[in-house]
């Protein structure tokens, strides 16, 4: 294994299925420079400005370009900056991309990848620190990632490239810099819809994904101090998501929460319990919680951004609270 | 010599050219004037966007097209497929819905593609087709085609946001693109120029750097030749070029739109510019027989009726193929 960080482990796997498909190409503002996080460091020197287009702030275009590059046979990874910014691009993302396979009764191949680095980024106020990942998972014709570690990032980016469906690819953004490591040699791609098995446990089963992992594990290791030890899943893919694992989890423990960084009101997170109970029966779950944001765009001064945020105590309360 | 359209005879001198052109506007004519009694008769489910007038548009640019350039275009589409190539009985089928349509019946008449032909395919947003174009001219630049994109809209696409973007991007990147804004004067059912500001279409794209020329959109010669001398401009690596076609659209926005607002003068005076007469007229006057001449009509007659024909009898699509092309990784099913 090598030491790495997860914006690393990003560029290396761009860089990987690049040198192995010369019809890869990147598309998106400022990414000639290495783009805003240093994603695409590098890169320009290596492959020049036909497959590493920095492009004007134009986001409507920027995807749906994209689009249209694959529908003539290439493979463009469209760099939306920031998710917040997808607003902008939401004609040729939700009508064009995501239908045109169907709505064309299969002729089109819309094979792009979508990374939209999203989540909080401390004190950057409600334009830039959304998390709205569930919007996607409501809409047919995509797939929906969210990586919450370098390995993962690396081997779901792989993964996406590859596929001939468009991906929808959230970076989190608050652990561009967390460390971590990858494989050595070659990266190997990692399927959509398989959970990790992040922490073993009997006494509840925790679901959850991106940026708000290691919270959640942090606070996983910390019940397990208490002798609580809680059965923990990362989805890393949220459209199609491992149903199988988190059910055979359920099935065991009866206890189900599931904690996400996005808005409580309307997140996947409801949409998990709902799939479960449908599954297992209501009998089969004792309780099932959630726990995400309150519903409030997310604020700029420090102390109110932490009323946002999901800390390691507040995973741990809603999992004592879910045992009761 | 100067034709009855006013245009110097240079370009049309082929009288095969002339009378193919002649039979793709009269296909598309009498492909819709078909596809209109059928949604009359109830037999064509949805929105139909009919485009009686402006048929020397598609007919004159794709005249100039190879087989594997590329073509955008938007919900009053059917003219830019037929001229593209697509086959008119499959479009019959997908206008009707039903299996073996271009779609199977999954997008129908504001979504008619033929990417076998090229046609990328119709789109049900304005000006949704712009950055498609754009991105299109870029992969096939990457790809090191030689084959162009020709991105066919409306006056309304130009007071949109991709229409600054697309024009911007391909003249940055020097894309091999045609601009085509069909200037009908009419977005939806409101007058373009209540609703635009500025000189129009031509100005805009020669102020962001996409030269463009306005011409007589109902002049089938002159959209025909400036759509040969461009589309060799853009072939040649000379970056993007717009055409702004001027032209009227005779019937309302969908099949069932009266567009009752309209003075009925305007309209009857649009009628006496009608491309095909036109056309006809100078085919006439270059010795083709009349025979011949209805000899194109009644062909083409005879293969939108049997087209009509051979779709309202056809299936409707399987029922499980309401799940078929959503997506590989998390489709669902049935």
């Amino acid at each position: 294994m090598a030491e790495t960080t997860l914006v690393e482990a990003g560029r290396l796997a761009v860089l990987q299925e690049m040198r192995r498909d010369p019809t890869v190409w990147v598309l998106g503002e400022d990414v000639g420079r290495g783009g805003l996080w240093g994603q695409y460091r590098g890169m320009l020197e290596e492959f020049g400005a036909t497959r590493i287009v920095s492009t004007p702030i134009a986001e409507s275009t920027i995807m749906g370009a994209g689009l249209g590059a694959a529908l003539v046979g290439t493979r463009p990874i469209i760099e939306m900056r920031m998710f917040d910014f997808v607003m902008c691009a939401m004609d040729e993302l939700v009508n064009q991309i995501a239908k045109v396979r169907y709505m064309f009764g299969g002729q089109a191949k819309p094979a792009v990848v979508v990374r939209m680095p999203h989540g909080m980024w401390r004190n950057s106020a409600a334009q830039h620190s959304q998390m709205l990942e569930a919007w996607f998972a409501h809409l047919p014709g995509v797939v929906v990632v969210a990586p919450s570690n370098a390995e993962d990032e690396a081997g779901l980016l792989v993964s996406a490239i590859r596929s001939d469906d468009p991906v929808l690819f959230f970076d989190p953004k608050d652990l561009w810099t967390a460390p971590g490591q990858i494989a050595d040699g070659e990266i190997a791609p990692i399927p959509f819809g398989k959970a990790r098995h992040a922490r073993q446990g009997d006494a509840l089963t925790i679901v959850t994904w991106s940026a708000i992992v290691p919270n959640v594990l942090t606070a996983a290791d910390q019940l397990a101090s208490e002798g609580i030890k809680a059965d923990v899943f990362d989805l890393r893919t949220i459209w199609p998501w491992d149903q199988d694992a988190v059910a055979a989890s359920l099935k065991r423990t009866g206890r189900l929460l599931v904690v996400h960084e996005a808005v409580e009101v309307g997140g996947f997170g409801a949409e998990i319990i709902a799939a479960m109970i449908d599954r297992l029966g209501p009998s089969a779950i004792k309780v099932a919680k959630r726990l995400g944001a309150p519903r409030i765009p997310v604020p700029f001064a420090p102390p109110l951004e932490d009323e946002v945020r999901i800390s390691p105590a507040k995973v741990v309360a809603a999992a004592k609270a879910a045992l009761k | 010599m100067a034709t009855p359209g006013g245009t110097p005879a240079a370009a049309g001198d082929n009288l095969k050219r002339l009378t193919d052109l002649y039979r793709t506007m009269v296909r598309i004519r009498t492909f819709e004037e078909t596809a209109l009694e059928a949604y009359k008769a109830g037999e064509i489910p949805g929105p139909l966007h009919v485009s009686f007038g402006q048929e020397a548009i598609p007919a004159g640019v794709c005249a100039s097209l190879r087989h594997d350039d590329r073509l955008t275009s938007n919900h009053r589409g059917h003219g830019h497929a037929l001229a593209k190539g697509a086959d008119a009985a499959t479009m019959y089928l997908e206008l009707y819905g039903r299996e073996g349509g271009y779609c199977n019946g999954k997008g129908g008449s504001m979504h008619i593609a033929d990417f076998s032909v090229g046609m990328l395919g119709a789109n049900g947003v304005v000006a949704g087709g712009l950055p498609i174009a754009v991105g299109a001219a870029q992969g096939l630049k990457l790809l090191k085609s030689d084959a162009i994109v020709v991105c066919m809209f409306g006056d309304g696409a130009t007071n949109r946001g991709p229409f600054l973007e697309a024009l911007n991007w391909a003249a940055i990147y020097s894309l091999p693109v045609l601009f085509v804004c069909e200037d009908n004067g009419v977005a939806a059912h409101t007058e373009t120029r209540t609703v635009t500001a500025g000189e129009g279409p031509a100005a805009r794209a020669n102020a962001i750097g996409v030269p463009a020329v306005s011409i007589d959109g109902n002049d089938p010669l002159t959209v025909e030749e400036t759509a040969a001398r461009l589309i060799g401009e853009v072939r040649g690596g000379g970056g993007p070029r717009m055409i702004h076609a001027r032209t009227y659209r005779w019937s309302g926005h969908t099949a069932t739109d009266a567009a009752a607002w309209r003075d009925p003068k305007q309209v009857e005076a649009a009628k006496t510019r009608c491309p095909i007469a036109r056309l006809k007229a100078v085919l006439i006057e270059r010795g083709l027989a009349p025979a011949m001449l209805d000899e194109i009509a009644n062909a083409a007659r005879t293969e939108m009726l049997a087209g009509r024909a051979a779709a309202n009898a056809a299936p409707w699509p399987s029922l499980a193929s309401a799940f078929d092309d959503v997506q590989d990784a998390g489709a669902v099913h049935g």
